[in-house]
Parts: C-alpha cells; sequence; structure tokens
C-alpha cells in the first residue's frame, strides 16, 4: 500500500482546518473588546464576557443544569433498554414453522423501530412527540424531555452492544454452563464483563447526543426546562453575541477536558 | 431442552426496549399521520370529521418550491460531502498508525461541542464585515464586501460542514476494512490506478458510501436551524414550514400532514437503502 503523498496532506490539513475555523473564530471573539451590538469585528483582548458569563443574567447556569439532569437520566434509561434488548435478541435462535416465521418478522419489525430514530430527519421525532405527549396530556419539562432523548438514545447503544455480542460468539457462555453455572450467572460472569466497553462507549455516545440535542428537545421542552443549546439558539438566531462566544468556549474546554480524562484512564487500564 | 428454555427466558429481556420503541416510535408517528386526516378545530382542537383537505392544500406551488428546495440543497449536500469526505477518509486510512488515530481523534472532537456552536461560528465568519470578507478585501481581491450570510449558499456550506463527519466516519470505516491486497492484485495484472480505484477499491467500499448517503440526506432534509441562522428569512425549507405550522399558525393537521410527506420521503430512502443490500449495522461506526 503507498503512503500518502504531499498532496494527500495538504487536502487532509485543509479539511481539518476548515472543520476548526469556525470553532477557532467563537474562541477568538469570545476575547473580542468590542461592545458593538453586532460585534464581528475583532478590536481589542478583553475577559468582559467571561465576567458577565460568571454573574449569569441570562439562566445559562440553570439551563446547564436541566441539560446535565436531562443528560444522564436519559444516559441511564437509554443504556438500560439499549443493553437489555441486545442481550435479549441476541442469541435467540428461532426455529423454523409458520409461528416461528410470524415470531421472527415481528421481531425484524419491531428491530426497525428501535433503530428508525437514527434514520429518520430529527424533526419528524420532534413533532410526534410533541403531539403525543399534547395527546396524553403530559406537561411539557423535564419528564417528557428525558423520554425524548431516551428513545434517541437506544438504538446506538442497541447497535453497538448488539456488534459486540456478534463479534464475542456465544462459546464463552455456552463453556460456563456446560461448567454447571446457571444461566444468569453465566451471564453476570462471563458475557457482561465482555461487553462492557460498549456500553460505556454507547452510554457516552448518549451522553453527547442528549446534550448536543437542540431540534427534539425544542419541541418537546416547556418554559422552565431550557437546555442549553435551546438558550444558545435563541441567541445566535438572532444575531451573534460575545457572550454566547464565551458559553461557548467554557463548554468547548469542558469537553476537551473531558475527552483527555477519558483518554488517559483507557490508557491507564491499558498499560 | 434446558438451553431452549433459558433462551426463551433471556428473550424476555429484550422486551422493554420493544414496548418503549412501540409507544414512542410507533405510536407517536402513526399519530402524526392518524392527525393528518383531521380537520383543524378551534385553537389548538382538531375536529373529528376525516378529510383530505390537509393533503389537498400540498398541491399549492408555493410547497411544491419549499420542497424541491430543501431536497436540492440535501442532495446538493451529500454529494458535495461525499465529494470532499471520501478522499478525505482515504487518505486518513493510508497515514501511519500513529497519525490514523490523531486524525480519528481530530474528527470526532467538533462532535463532542454543539453543533450550534460550530454553526454560530460561521454565522460570525461570514457577516458583511466579518472575517471572511475583511480578509478578501485586504488582499485586495474584492472591492466592497459580499453578501456570504442569509443565502442558499451560506445554508449549503453549513449544511455539508454539518455533515461531513457522516461521511468521513462511514468511509473510513469501509476502506479501513478494505482487503489492500486486492487493490494490489488489480494493479500487479496491469489495472492503472485510476481503474484499480474505480473497479476494485469504489465497489468494496460502497455498503459504507451508502450508509453515508443515508446519514447525510435524510438529516439534511430535515434541518431547521441551520437554515434559520445561516439563511434567515430567505431560505425556508419543508421543516421550517412544519414548525411554522405548529407553533405559529397552530395548525395542528396541516403540521402533521407536512410531516407525514417527509415521514414517506424517509421510508422511501430507507427502502432503497434496503433493496440496495444496506444494514442497519452500517449507520454506527
Amino acid at each position: 500500500m503507498k503512503k500518502n503523498g504531499i498532496g494527500a496532506k495538504i487536502y487532509l490539513a485543509v479539511l481539518l482546518f476548515m472543520m476548526y475555523l469556525p470553532i477557532i473564530i467563537v474562541v477568538l471573539y469570545s476575547f473580542n473588546a468590542s461592545t458593538a451590538r453586532v460585534p464581528t469585528v475583532f478590536t481589542g483582548f478583553s475577559l468582559q464576557w467571561y465576567e458577565a458569563l460568571f454573574d449569569d443574567q441570562r439562566g445559562y447556569g440553570e439551563a446547564l443544569k436541566i441539560s446535565l439532569q436531562v443528560g444522564l437520566l436519559s444516559v441511564l434509561f437509554s443504556t438500560l433498554l439499549g443493553s437489555l434488548g441486545a442481550l435479549g435478541q441476541a442469541r435467540k435462535r428461532i426455529k423454523a414453522g409458520i409461528g416461528n416465521q410470524l415470531l421472527r418478522g415481528g421481531q425484524s419489525f419491531l428491530e426497525s423501530l428501535v433503530v428508525l430514530p437514527i434514520m429518520i430527519p430529527e424533526i419528524i421525532l420532534g413533532v410526534a412527540f410533541m403531539l403525543l405527549f399534547s395527546l396524553l396530556k403530559l406537561p411539557s419539562g423535564i419528564f417528557t424531555l428525558v423520554i425524548a432523548h431516551t428513545t434517541f438514545c437506544v438504538p446506538y447503544v442497541y447497535l453497538l452492544v448488539k456488534s459486540r455480542l456478534a463479534t464475542l460468539g456465544d462459546e464463552l457462555e455456552l463453556a460456563a454452563r456446560d461448567l454447571g453455572a446457571f444461566p444468569a450467572r453465566a451471564m453476570f460472569t462471563i458475557t457482561l464483563p465482555l461487553i462492557r466497553p460498549a456500553v460505556l462507549s454507547g452510554a457516552l455516545l448518549s451522553l453527547a447526543m442528549s446534550l448536543d440535542d437542540f431540534m427534539i428537545s425544542f419541541f418537546v421542552s416547556g418554559a422552565n426546562s431550557t437546555t442549553l443549546p435551546l438558550k444558545i439558539y435563541s441567541s445566535a438566531r438572532y444575531g451573534v453575541s460575545s457572550q454566547i462566544n464565551a458559553l461557548c468556549t467554557v463548554m468547548l474546554l469542558f469537553v476537551f477536558l473531558l475527552v483527555i480524562i477519558s483518554q488517559l484512564v483507557l490508557k491507564r487500564k491499558r498499560g | 431442552m434446558k438451553t431452549d428454555h433459558s433462551a426463551h427466558r433471556r428473550g424476555l429481556l429484550a422486551l422493554p426496549m420493544y414496548l418503549w420503541a412501540l409507544a414512542f416510535v410507533g405510536v407517536a408517528l402513526l399519530y402524526i399521520i392518524g392527525l393528518s386526516f383531521l380537520g383543524k378545530g378551534e385553537a389548538l382542537e382538531v375536529t373529528g370529521e376525516i378529510t383530505l383537505s390537509n393533503y389537498s392544500r400540498l398541491w399549492d406551488p408555493k410547497y411544491g418550491k419549499v420542497l424541491w428546495l430543501s431536497l436540492r440543497l440535501a442532495g446538493l449536500t451529500t454529494l458535495i460531502s461525499l465529494l470532499l469526505g471520501y478522499p478525505f477518509a482515504y487518505f486518513m486510512a493510508k497515514a501511519s498508525e500513529k497519525w490514523r488515530v490523531w486524525l480519528m481523534i481530530l474528527v470526532i472532537a467538533p462532535f463532542w461541542t454543539n453543533a450550534l456552536i460550530r454553526i454560530y461560528g460561521w454565522k460570525i465568519l461570514l457577516y458583511a464585515n466579518g472575517p471572511i470578507n475583511q480578509f478578501l478585501l485586504n488582499l485586495g481581491l474584492i472591492r466592497k464586501p459580499l453578501k456570504l450570510l442569509y443565502t442558499e449558499g451560506a445554508v449549503l456550506l453549513g449544511m455539508v460542514y454539518a455533515m461531513l463527519p457522516f461521511v468521513i466516519l462511514p468511509a473510513y470505516t469501509g476502506i479501513e476494512r478494505m482487503d489492500w491486497a486486492r487493490v494490489e492484485a488489480a494493479r500487479d495484472l496491469g489495472a492503472s490506478p485510476a481503474r484499480a480505484f474505480f473497479t476494485v477499491t469504489l465497489p468494496m467500499t460502497a455498503p459504507s458510501l451508502l450508509a453515508a448517503c443515508v446519514l447525510t440526506f435524510l438529516p439534511s432534509v430535515g434541518l431547521i436551524f441551520l437554515s434559520d441562522i445561516l439563511g434567515g428569512a430567505n431560505t425556508v425549507l419543508w421543516g421550517n414550514l412544519v414548525h411554522d405550522e405548529l407553533l405559529k399558525s397552530r395548525d395542528l393537521p396541516f403540521a402533521a400532514a407536512l410531516s407525514t410527506v417527509l415521514l414517506l420521503l424517509t421510508g422511501l430512502v430507507i427502502y432503497l437503502y434496503r433493496r440496495a443490500g444496506g444494514s442497519n449495522e452500517e449507520m454506527v461506526f
């Protein structure tokens, strides 16, 4: 296999630069001294927007709290539902026969429903939830947000755990059974530790999805349950605000620290 | 027999997930479809009568135009993302081991930041007196600032930007998994690099490219915040129509009909994807 030439390297660098350009701009402009209504020109260095952020006149702290609450609860539910779903489904061998064929058809239909949220445009899910919740007279709030987020996080956990189980095969668990372990014990001591990485990455992906979600939250959040992305959207829609830049920079810093820490933890485990 | 029995009991573990999906995906979507056949009542209420009027309203050319714009932008986004992302994934797969890990982290890291933040960064860049125009003015390439923001081009740029990772990651997985020996065999047998690429590499990575198309096209049709932030009032997409009917006009059945159209489109795309041999597993990478 031939290695990359100089052209390929330049291509990679240019595209990566484009990917990071808006992020760099947001960080840079969070230190902008300009107090113009539309601060698109960088006039000098200042920390005023961070001061304003920590004064928190606009309730960013509250929004962060709600985002975290919804995120953690949705991760809990989706990880449980998705992992159990993958475990329950993975090794069931359905035999031939008309009844069993129906069962198999039903199962593949249900599986399609489970993974559908990954594929359909988010706005459809948002509208569907909003209409369903209003039909059920569920008041919009943290509760409805958690239901919605759990629904779109389950497929990620489910597919990740399922593909991990598929690569494992069932020999180890069957061996444990042959050696006299009860089914439950074989599952807890053999299978669960083996799928832990997949469950963990499913949970992390779910957390990222939940914290990032704007579209679906937009339709199911109430007046007192504004998440952070919703807060950012309401400011970004009509213009540019330096305080939002500062907020975004803090969030970026937080995320990168999280990534670095998780990398370090993984490395230590391996080493 | 013991094994059979426990396998059945084990199947019950999947029951909560299935019930959840049935209630919050199945019933919710059916409810949208059902609602789209009802009339609009006072306030948020709907009338009990069954009607097709929500669908006959759609024949207005106004809606045709919006649908065409949405489909065109989503199609262009998919095409451009593929053309930009595939070479990126290809070069990434050919990079050295150490670089591959770094490139992967660099591609995924922006994912961990909010999509709104990144789109918002583009908004600053594209302003009339923003950095891009300043840069071009200083170089003397332009005399007066270009109108970049609140154009269709800005929306397209934002869409490609948002969707690029959804092409790069599956394409990379596909290329990485590919058997390079076959490409080399084709070269040894006298195929030119281009021919080897089009007859061997491309077909072998087709499944992941197919998944990338679906992952790019479907979300692009339904994006609303992007057209709001970068397109302003000039670019109204299908998703914006749904949003306005639901939250401004408060016409629930019509909003449901607009959503059903989008749902049908999604069904068609997924059907074609399955027909072409695509699987669920390709969707997560």
